[in-house]
């Protein structure tokens, strides 16, 4: 009862309010926008985040997280470009479906599947993370050590991209958390002299560059590129036939999107592809599929939304992040100075369940902002890249600087531009990037304090039984999308 | 019959096989790992009697032998499975690529402000915008915003140049 209380904490608070309604609108243009998103949004967001108490900063990313996975099915639907990775499944369906004149039918549905995917995961959320907190209580370092790598591991599935590619991508990441000052010794690595690169190299630069400078360069290779638009008039909600056909699609894709968001590094694209083709599978009419099937935009839909809240639990819980937009999340957290893990449960339950009912809140509003406000939604993908992104480049650049006022920080975020975008180019992700620098200081760190609780006996992992399930689990992660391709 | 002569004059057209980007890919990345592997050498240890667990260079050791490893793995398999061939990078991208480098330039040797500025109008005007209005709306009002909002309610202070000592003069 008293955590359903401080659920509703943001309700009665008109500063934390506002904060949720411009994350919510903001995540919803950032959502809108192909190649933005609520990862590159939320990166560049960032800083600015300084000014605001961490509640609201956080807030304000869960906001924009929420209702920007959900902006993405708009640009899917009305222009068959997904406005966010995780809405690349929605245009299977949904463009079809309004080019047949029935746009408003079909964001309906998207909106309506959105939110209670959305909400359905926050309640997973909220009964899910704090148990998972109570059981890495039991986590020694040895435990933990595990984990990590099961996340890195897990890395190997996301995206289309190769599985070693991700993996060649990940250990890249950990290698650029080892610069600097090594935190147990003290001695200089890969530091070349340069005084700045002792403190090691911040999250923000890496994170806006890989995004950011990358989508900039990106899109500079795309400017012929034409969209057509379909009109829209108004969101309709689904009738009463739409729901008795779909209500079983949602409820199964929340269920698999939540499942999947809780895995570590898995997130909305892939949530929203087995969510698809679940619901393809299951349905009475598989041959509408790829034609306007309502059914196939209900279950992407759902499962995408509903992987926000699933990956929010491993990453509050351990501190472990659910998907990219989590490891901002995370980053957020860092800077913040709040660590995300057991203790955090337990000693701030305040500020755990006022994000938990930002999210939900975040849910409802962005239904009622869809509902009503698509089609202005819609109008902003007309503004044009050439105007769009010199603006995103002046917001980078302060934004990266404003962190530590350093100006080798937007050398760091110009570098990662230009390597995120060849990467990109030749099928690397750089999503495994980014988890792997959040993971890498958790990763050598546990390893190297078990091998001093083992006295340097690396077969001694093997002897606890949590650390062993987890490295069973990442041997199936490593296995499972190697033994999917053949 | 037909197949087997599809495959035969493709094989013949094509790229020798350092020129191809798997092999590029891989060789730039082995050989910027070997540098670190071997930049890793020059680490300091720590003495055997202060030493718990494993050295500072041990980690990243370990990591960049599992990068040169897996990707030996990826190019040996594109072999097999050949990677798709890119699209020759247009010339925004280039223009754009140089516009960073004078960016560089500019925010180190006269100003930070108007490094942003610039390279704000250039982008815009290679990426196709003429129009002077929307050309001096993201170059000078939009920068403007920004740098104001930050310094004022960020605090920011950014670094002096010949803009920004007007400003904070």
């Amino acid at each position: 009862m008293e955590n359903l209380y401080l659920m509703m904490v943001p309700l009665f608070s008109a500063k934390l309010m506002l904060v949720l309604i411009f994350g919510t609108l903001f995540g919803l243009i950032l959502g809108v926008l192909p190649g933005l998103g609520p990862t590159t949004g939320g990166a560049l967001i960032l800083p600015f985040t300084m000014t605001l108490e961490p509640l609201s900063a956080i807030i304000l990313l869960t906001s924009i997280y929420c209702a920007g996975t959900y902006g993405g099915a708009i640009t899917a639907i009305l222009i068959n470009t997904p406005g966010t990775p995780a809405a690349a499944a929605t245009c299977l369906d949904g463009y079809p479906l309004a080019q047949k004149g029935e746009a408003g039918r079909a964001l309906g549905m998207a909106t309506v599947s959105s939110t209670i995917g959305g909400i359905f995961s926050v309640i997973v959320l909220v009964f899910f993370a704090p148990l998972l907190a109570q059981l890495a209580y039991e986590f020694g370092q040895p435990e933990y050590f595990a984990l990590a790598i099961f996340g890195l591991t897990m890395l190997a599935s996301i995206g289309d991209g190769s599985p070693i590619k991700n993996l060649i991508a990940g250990s890249f990441g950990i290698l650029i958390s080892t610069i600097g000052k090594d935190f147990m010794t003290s001695i200089d690595r890969f530091t070349f002299g340069i005084n700045e690169l002792t403190e090691g190299i911040g999250f923000i630069p890496v994170v806006v560059g890989l995004f950011a400078i990358s989508e900039l360069l990106t899109q500079s290779t795309m400017l012929d590129q034409v969209f057509k638009r379909v009109a829209l008039n108004a969101v309709k909600l689904p009738t009463i036939s739409d729901y008795k056909l779909t209500w079983k699609t949602i409820l199964r894709s929340s269920g698999i999107g939540s499942f999947i968001g809780v895995l570590p590094a898995e997130g909305g694209t892939v949530a929203s592809l087995i969510g698809y083709s679940e619901a393809k599978r299951w349905s009475k009419n598989p041959d509408e599929f790829g034609k306007g099937s309502i059914e196939g935009i209900a279950g992407a839909e759902a499962a995408n939304n509903a992987a926000t809240g699933g990956a929010m639990v491993p990453t509050l819980a351990l501190g472990i992040p659910g998907s990219a937009t989590t490891a901002v999340i995370l980053t957020g957290l860092i800077i913040h100075g709040v660590r995300p893990g057991p203790d955090l449960f337990r000693e701030q339950p305040e500020f755990l369940y006022g994000i938990f009912g930002a999210m939900l809140i975040s849910n409802i509003l962005f239904f009622i902002f869809g509902f009503f406000g698509a089609k202005l939604f819609a109008r902003i993908t007309l503004v044009p890249n050439k105007i769009l992104w010199p603006m995103i480049f002046a917001l980078s650049v302060c934004g990266t600087y404003s962190l530590n006022q350093s100006i080798i920080d937007i050398w760091i975020m110009l570098f990662f531009g230009v390597v995120g975008f060849f990467m990109r180019r030749y099928g690397f992700s750089v999503v495994p990037v980014i988890i792997g620098l959040i993971l890498g200081e958790l990763v050598e760190g546990t390893l190297r304090q078990s091998l001093v609780i083992f006295d340097g006996n690396w077969l001694m992992f093997f002897t606890r039984p949590i650390a062993l399930t987890f490295f069973i689990l990442a041997l199936i992660a490593l296995a499972f999308p190697l033994m999917k391709r053949k | 019959m037909k197949n087997v002569q599809n495959k035969k004059r493709a094989d013949a057209g094509s790229l020798p096989f350092f020129l191809k980007s798997s092999f590029k890919v891989s060789f730039i990345i082995i050989f910027v790992s070997l540098i670190l592997l071997f930049t890793t050498f020059s680490f300091d240890a720590v003495p055997p009697i202060l030493n718990r667990g494993i050295q500072p260079a041990t980690f990243p050791k370990g990591l960049l032998v599992l990068i040169i490893f897996l990707t030996l793995i990826v190019y040996f398999l594109s072999l097999k499975n050949p990677w798709k061939t890119e699209k020759i990078l247009p010339n925004t991208f280039f223009k754009t690529l140089y516009s960073f480098i004078l960016f560089i330039i500019i925010a180190k040797t006269l100003d930070f402000f108007l490094a942003i500025s610039l390279l704000s109008l250039l982008v815009a005007y290679f990426w196709g915008e003429t129009r002077i209005f929307y050309l001096f709306l993201v170059s000078i009002v939009f920068p403007c915003i920004v740098f104001v909002f930050f310094e004022t309610i960020l605090g920011l202070r950014f670094p002096s140049g010949i803009i920004t000592n007007i400003y904070y003069n």
